[in-house]
């Protein structure tokens, strides 16, 4: 019988060594199409990723973007929407296709034994798409219905018009989707989006999973070709012009729960505030333990989950604090959260929180390059903005350095109450 | 092919082992086998309840999640009708931590006033944000206890209402520790770059010495066989209407559970499912449309549900609906449309796996239905199911007497 453990105490805390990112072996193919690799994994299945700066920052008229991306696997020069389908489906492969504000992706699933099937089908989609009206009425209907079911939901609500009251409805990070807009895109609309942005001067590749020797030549017959070149877009220029008043109020007539957004402007991934700002992000909201959840919900019960993240753009950035609360104890919320962004600005961490936060920070990098997809995603950010690995090393640098008066400068700086916007989404009497 | 070693503590706590020396992260996850099936009809939500205090502290650790952030672990649950899942990661060469924060929570809770009076709060805000404050939010609250008359599935995991909550005592919060969180009644996985040794050891240390208790033997009624079709209408603050259906079906260890699993993707898997294609695409009937089973272990639900098309009357979409539940019963499948569903799961059992916790979380799954080692045969069991077995677990299914229909109009 060995003697009983002490349980008062934690066990020998052992802080996290180095972290090595993961690099990715870079090629490029003829055209100029950079891909990377990350070669990794237990299982054989392969994901390709393709990257378009094609995001709704390039459209001219809301919706096109994303439709434009989701009208890509509707038929194309060779086959049917159909035949498409019922052959990915019948390889057991599928497309994930993501529109975002600064680029637009398209990426296969696949297993390895079924790649030789399955990637032409990607180059067929990406370059060969035909957009289809009748596809189109099918794929706008739909749109048009989930929008309206979103425009339900006090949460959906508050995020976009959040974003439009920090840009200004004219911004491209500002502008939002009404029902109304997805009547007013045609399918000629798309081939010319598509004509514009989907070209081999747009795009990165990213690989990942247990990937097969011959991968460069088969992307190389697939996408090195000149056929489907075009030009960079000069990167179009909006300024952004929010909201001149700090305090809004959108009513959701028999609301329960009232969704909340408190932020401001902020900056993207290259600004040297930027690492320092996810480390007081973390302890204000980034994490189970952090102070708003810790207040909010786990000493007042007013929430289910509350939390702030800083959003990087390539164009700017903007920092936001979001939650449902009960409907009852939203103005005692909003008083909560204001109480601890003002004890960033006044009081110093001290230091046992912030060596939690180092080592939860930590952690979460570590889990952040942990299997060949979450590498590739992590990675993905740093491609959109031009960055690379050593981006990630000095993040980890900070988050191990930084003191509190730094942290309490940046709050300073970024996170006074007064200066933040506030928008809450609810029902009339709160 | 996931290897894994198994041992039993004296105490009954079951202990798997997998071991991948390719990642620095390992997964703890720990299934109890208590979900909101062993509640009592006047005390529903309350197994999902008592997962939110298991983080109020134990008996000699105040706080569950300060130490596990602290070495860089992650961590969270949920809980279902028929079981609750705890599950973590954290890096490796902090693995103990874990063993010492989930072996205080089986020894004994802080059963803290304060940690109870905010969880009921808490909870009650969960209801309220993912079910009564959201659009068709409470579709499935209703369609349970329309399909079930007698068996606990016909309550969801959040409950019947959130009075239920409200209501809850201290003194149930501690009867329920005692009957339900033992060690003879729980599966503990460790997945990544750890070796069988080294767990054991670690397992006797901080587990071993945990009273055995007693096991969950449930003894659930059984849901008498439907013998009509059953409907309900309600009107609702939403902007389109929506049908859903379900129907009995058999329980997880039933060999009919394949075929049926296999309908279902028939029916809605990927872009080119039946349902899709020919109502969505071909029709335009609904806006969205979809077809799956409800997972339970003991007898569950065959579900159909899809949001109407403005313009749409709920008549015609529904017999349009039958239409395709029609051609299933009545034609056999071609092999090729059976080939395209068994590769669709060979694939999305790899994807499934990608991570040491998914690992984890599977190996408890399956050793909670039995053996651990059935995740190993799956692939090879599904790619067994015939056309015939899929017709005749269709008709099996699909008998008008067999089905609950929940109808969801838009009040304008």
């Amino acid at each position: 019988m060995t003697t009983p453990p002490n349980r008062n105490i934690q066990p020998a805390i052992q802080s996290v060594g180095r972290i090595d990112f993961p690099q990715p072996e870079i090629s490029q193919l003829s055209n100029g199409i950079n891909v990377y690799q990350f070669n990794s994994g237990t299982q054989d299945v392969i994901s390709i990723e393709m990257m378009f700066t094609a995001g709704s920052w390039f459209q001219k008229k809301p919706f096109t973007a994303m439709a434009t991306n989701l009208m890509l696997r509707e038929g194309t020069r060779n086959f049917s929407a159909q035949k498409l389908s019922e052959t990915l489906d019948y390889f057991g492969a599928h497309f994930e296709n993501t529109t975002e504000r600064d680029n637009a992706y398209i990426t296969l699933y696949s297993l390895n034994k079924h790649l030789d099937k399955t990637l032409p089908l990607l180059s067929e989609i990406v370059k060969n798409p035909i957009f289809p009206d009748g596809e189109y009425d099918v794929i706008a209907g739909k749109q048009r219905q989930m929008l309206e079911v979103n425009r339900q939901k006090v949460n959906f609500l508050a995020r976009t018009q959040f974003n439009s009251i920090l840009f200004g409805n004219d911004h491209p990070y500002g502008t939002y989707l009404e029902p109304n807009d997805i009547g007013q895109v045609n399918t000629a609309d798309l081939v010319d989006f598509h004509k514009a942005q989907y070209h081999s001067g747009n795009c990165s590749i990213i690989v990942a999973g247990l990937i097969k020797p011959g991968i460069i030549s088969d992307l190389e017959a697939q996408f090195g070709e000149n056929d489907w070149s075009g030009i960079s877009n000069d990167q179009l220029q909006y300024l952004p012009s929010g909201s001149d008043k700090k305090d809004h109020f959108h009513l959701k007539e028999g609301a329960m729960q009232s969704a909340i957004r408190m932020g401001g402007m902020m900056f993207s991934r290259s600004h040297p505030d930027f690492a320092g700002m996810k480390v007081l992000n973390a302890i204000l909201g980034g994490y189970f333990g952090s102070r708003l959840m810790n207040n909010l919900r786990e000493d007042k019960g007013y929430t289910y989950g509350i939390g702030s993240s800083v959003v990087p753009l390539r164009n700017g950035g903007y920092f936001v604090i979001s939650g449902e609360v009960g409907a009852g104890v939203t103005k005692e919320a909003l008083s909560e959260i204001r109480f601890e962004l003002t004890r960033l600005c006044t009081e110093q961490v001290g230091e046992s929180e912030l060596s939690l936060v180092r080592s939860y920070l930590t952690g979460e990098m570590l889990r952040a390059v942990d299997g060949p997809f979450a590498q590739a995603d992590l990675y993905r950010e740093l491609i959109e903005d031009g960055l690379n690995i050593s981006h990630f090393d000095e993040l980890i640098d900070t988050v191990k350095h930084i003191n509190a008066q730094q942290l309490q400068d940046l709050a300073i700086k970024y996170l006074r109450p007064e200066d933040l916007f506030t928008l809450v989404v609810g029902p009339e009497g709160i | 092919m996931t290897e894994f070693d198994r041992f039993t503590l004296d105490n009954g706590l079951r202990v798997i082992v997998h071991r991948d020396t390719g990642t620095p992260i390992v997964a703890m996850n720990i299934i109890y086998n208590v979900g909101s099936r062993d509640e009592h009809p006047d005390r529903t939500g309350f197994a999902h309840l008592f997962e939110h205090l298991m983080f109020g502290g134990s008996v000699n650790i105040p706080r569950y999640d300060e130490p596990l952030e602290r070495v860089g672990g992650e961590n969270n649950a949920f809980t279902n009708n028929d079981f609750t899942n705890y599950y973590l990661t954290v890096p490796g060469h902090n693995l103990e931590t874990a063993f010492w924060l989930e072996s205080d929570r089986m020894l004994n809770l802080a059963f803290s006033t304060k940690s109870f009076d905010v969880q009921r709060n808490v909870v009650v805000e969960e209801f309220r944000q993912n079910y009564l404050n959201q659009p068709y939010g409470d579709a499935w609250l209703l369609l349970r206890p329309l399909a079930y008359k007698v068996h606990p599935y016909q309550w969801a995991p959040i409950g019947i209402d959130p009075s239920h909550i409200e209501n809850a005592s201290m003194a149930e919060v501690r009867d329920f520790y005692v009957r339900f969180y033992n060690p003879c009644n729980a599966i503990l996985v460790i997945a990544g770059n750890v070796t069988t040794k080294e767990i054991r050891a670690l397992s006797e240390k901080w587990f071993g010495v945990i009273v055995k208790g007693s096991m969950n033997n449930r003894n659930l009624p059984a849901e008498p066989e439907q013998t009509e079709a059953r409907s309900l209408t309600v009107h609702r603050d939403v902007p389109y209407d929506a049908i859903y259906k379900a129907w009995h079906m058999c329980s997880r260890a039933d060999a009919g559970f394949f075929p049926t699993d296999l309908i279902s993707d028939i029916l809605s898997a990927g872009q080119s499912g039946r349902l899709n294609q020919q109502l969505v695409k071909k029709l335009r009937l609904f806006s969205d449309i979809s077809a799956f089973i409800s997972g339970d272990i003991e007898a569950g639900l065959f579900v159909i549900t899809g949001k109407l098309m403005k313009g749409v009357s709920m008549p015609e979409a529904e017999a349009a609906l039958q239409l395709e539940i029609d051609e299933i019963i009545r034609n056999v499948i071609t092999e090729n449309e059976l080939q395209k569903v068994k590769n669709r799961v060979e694939a999305m059992m790899a994807f499934s796996e990608m991570r040491v916790l998914d690992k984890a979380m599977n190996l408890a799954y399956y050793e909670l239905l039995g053996d651990a080692n059935q995740v190993n045969g799956l692939v090879q069991r599904y790619a067994s199911v015939t056309a015939n077995e899929i017709t005749a677990e269709a008709n099996k299914i699909f008998r008008p007497e067999n089905c609950s229909t929940l109808y969801y109009f838009a009040k304008n």
